[in-house]
């Protein structure tokens, strides 16, 4: 029944009617529906998995075996921090997971001192002078953030007057999305020759009807904007809002404050600089930090200290934006947050910006010697971008990592770069696994050169080869249904 | 790589026809579609749209990458290929051909003249190739 590697079946298809993983002792008591009403339950039982307790454990134990993951080797997707999660903060977090939100303020005291002791410190990270912990990820903070301008714009009487958000054309695609979710039409600016926003581009763009202006510093491309203050300071001068976008803090963290470069709004990706979980689609955690002009409309509800030294929540603020997500944001993630700050502290935090830029330019140097061209020569923070000599696909190179026993870098990413690969180590790999990656890019290169053909078979040694992208993206089937004796999909896939 | 005589250009990459019955017909070039890659999937414009030339006006693609189309002249939107919907990979079979996008009726039809001929999109190709 464990069947071959690349055809592992469904959980489903493992089922055997009558089969079961435990069998608990009946229990006499009222009938079900005297307890909850005829109305609400099933006329069938739900059609889920019979199986074993080891066909269970087998099951999911072969599904793992075949993933990649940063617990088994180098992942160093571009733009996506993929840093190592210390596993001491899933046993901090673990001691919490018994509250329930629902509990009185009185009786979470301990936690609610955290989550405020956690504000504070990621405003001091970002030199901001508050902040909501309750968005559940990186774009939901991104709406968090330009919702609360668009209310500061209505607020002073500019909103129908401010239109536009200006995004660069290098950066992630929520920024634009976002803009367009709260009614804006966005202004994409180009990137310069030297991988920074160009500066004559930005200044043309601003004017009275700029709502806010949306970057991340340093750039998706990962430069650093030199010319931060004067985008700045151009954005004010038109009254524009300048909002960060922290997918790239762990560049900067503990060494230079978004705040202090002029942003007005910025959310941190805590499942990227603050290591907490990332894989699987989350949860996220995209905690939002507001100068003081824009508390007014921080959501509900906030954390505070009241003047007994209590801590309680403040429900109603009528300049508030209102609810953003129920209760108090992911609080597991908000938990192994502070751990991991905790436990580094600011020196550590500064230390983290310093290896993660660090590994990168070593990798970027490497890449280089090997063969692979930078799209911009020169001094990287925490990721880089380059692509391979001329002849040869990022794709081709991508698969053949997968041989190597090594996830590819992020690749076709940023769209501005032809045949991108964006490549982010982070702080948390050591010199040797740098070096390991960096040769096996190079025996790459050097078996494309002697055979150009050779790549194309890529990869050869994983459970599954080429997968039909392009038809997984023009028919996608989104919906596991039976399978008929022909194997055929029994239900019309949708 | 084919680029028809016939067809005028924009830096950008769109085709556009002579014009014929008040409208000129739009697609992306032999070209723009061998740098995409498999387009997997097309968001086109509503017929009765207004257009200023250069407004991004249609969204292609591929597995690899997303590509504003814009609109090479000013006018109103008369047509668009609905059949791209359900056969994206006809931009790639026939960019000049059933992978048409959309066809507009101009403004002014002597805006087509400021386009590039066929010569000058060559040397555009060529740099950026």
């Amino acid at each position: 029944m464990n069947g071959r590697q690349d055809e592992l079946p469904t959980i489903f298809e493992r089922s055997a009617p009558g089969r079961r993983a435990a069998r608990p002792p009946r229990v006499e008591g009222p009938a079900m529906a005297d307890l909850l009403g005829a109305e609400v339950l099933r006329s069938a039982p739900p059609a889920l998995p019979e199986v074993s307790e080891l066909d269970l454990v087998r099951h999911y134990t072969n599904l793992a075996h075949r993933q990649t993951s940063i617990d088994g080797n180098v992942y160093p997707l571009g733009s996506c921090t993929m840093k190592y999660n210390p596993k001491v903060h899933e046993e901090v977090a673990a001691a919490f997971e018994d509250l329930h939100p629902e509990q009185d303020p009185s009786s979470v005291q301990g936690l609610l001192e955290l989550l405020g002791t956690l504000q504070d410190w990621l405003g001091t990270i970002t030199g901001m002078d508050d902040v909501t912990l309750q968005p559940a990820a990186g774009a939901h903070g991104e709406l968090t953030g330009i919702l609360m301008i668009r209310a500061f714009h209505e607020a002073n009487g500019e909103g129908a007057q401010r239109r536009n958000v200006i995004v660069p054309d290098a950066a992630h695609g929520t920024n634009p999305a976002t803009a367009g979710m709260v009614g804006y039409d966005v202004v994409e600016v180009p990137t310069a020759a030297d991988g920074e926003v160009d500066l004559a581009a930005m200044k043309a763009a601003l004017g009275p009807d700029t709502a806010a202006v949306m970057l991340t510093n340093p750039s998706t491309v990962g430069i650093f904007e030199t010319r931060i203050q004067e985008i700045a300071d151009a954005a004010h001068a038109v009254g524009a809002q300048l909002y960060y976008d922290g997918a790239n803090l762990n560049a900067i963290v503990g060494k230079a404050r978004p705040g202090d470069m002029g942003f007005d709004v910025v959310h941190m990706n805590l499942h990227k600089t603050l290591t907490t979980p990332h894989g699987g689609g989350g949860p996220g955690t995209g905690p939002v930090g507001v100068k003081a002009h824009l508390a007014p409309y921080l959501p509900l509800p906030r954390v505070r200290q009241e003047v007994d030294g209590t801590w309680g929540l403040e429900e109603t603020r009528s300049t508030s934006i209102g609810r953003m997500r129920s209760y108090y944001g992911n609080v597991g993630n908000l938990v192994r947050a502070y751990a991991y700050i905790r436990s580094l502290g600011a020196e550590g935090l500064a230390n983290v910006a310093e290896m993660a830029v660090l590994n990168a330019n070593y990798l970027r140097v490497r890449m280089r010697e090997a063969g692979f061209q930078p799209a911009f020569d020169r001094t990287c923070m925490h990721e880089f971008v380059a692509r391979p000599p001329e002849g040869i696909s990022t794709n081709d190179v991508a698969k053949a990592l997968l041989d190597e026993g090594m996830h590819p870098m992020t690749v076709y990413f940023p769209m501005v770069v032809k045949e991108a690969m964006m490549v982010e180590p982070t702080e948390t790999e050591s010199l040797q696994t740098l070096d390991a990656y960096a040769d096996a890019l190079a025996r790459i290169l050097q078996r494309a050169a002697r055979d150009p053909g050779a790549l194309a078979e890529a990869p050869t040694t994983t459970p599954v080869r080429r997968l039909d992208e392009v038809a997984a993206a023009r028919h996608p089937v989104l919906r596991w249904s039976p399978r008929d004796e022909d194997g055929e999909a029994a239900a019309a896939a949708d | 790589m084919d680029i028809p005589a016939s067809l005028r250009y924009a830096r950008t990459h769109e085709w556009t026809s002579e014009l014929e019955a008040d409208v000129v017909t739009v697609g992306i070039t032999d070209f723009a579609q061998d740098q995409l890659g498999d387009v997997v999937f097309v968001e086109l414009p509503e017929e009765g749209a207004r257009v200023a030339a250069g407004d991004a006006l249609a969204v292609v693609e591929s597995v690899k990458t997303a590509s504003d189309i814009y609109a090479p002249v000013a006018g109103t939107v008369k047509a668009v290929n609905t059949e791209l919907e359900a056969a994206p990979e006809k931009i790639n079979e026939e960019p000049y051909g059933g992978g048409w996008l959309f066809r507009i009726e101009p403004d002014d039809p002597a805006d087509r003249d400021t386009l590039l001929d066929a010569d000058a999109y060559r040397v555009v190709c060529e740099e950026e190739s």
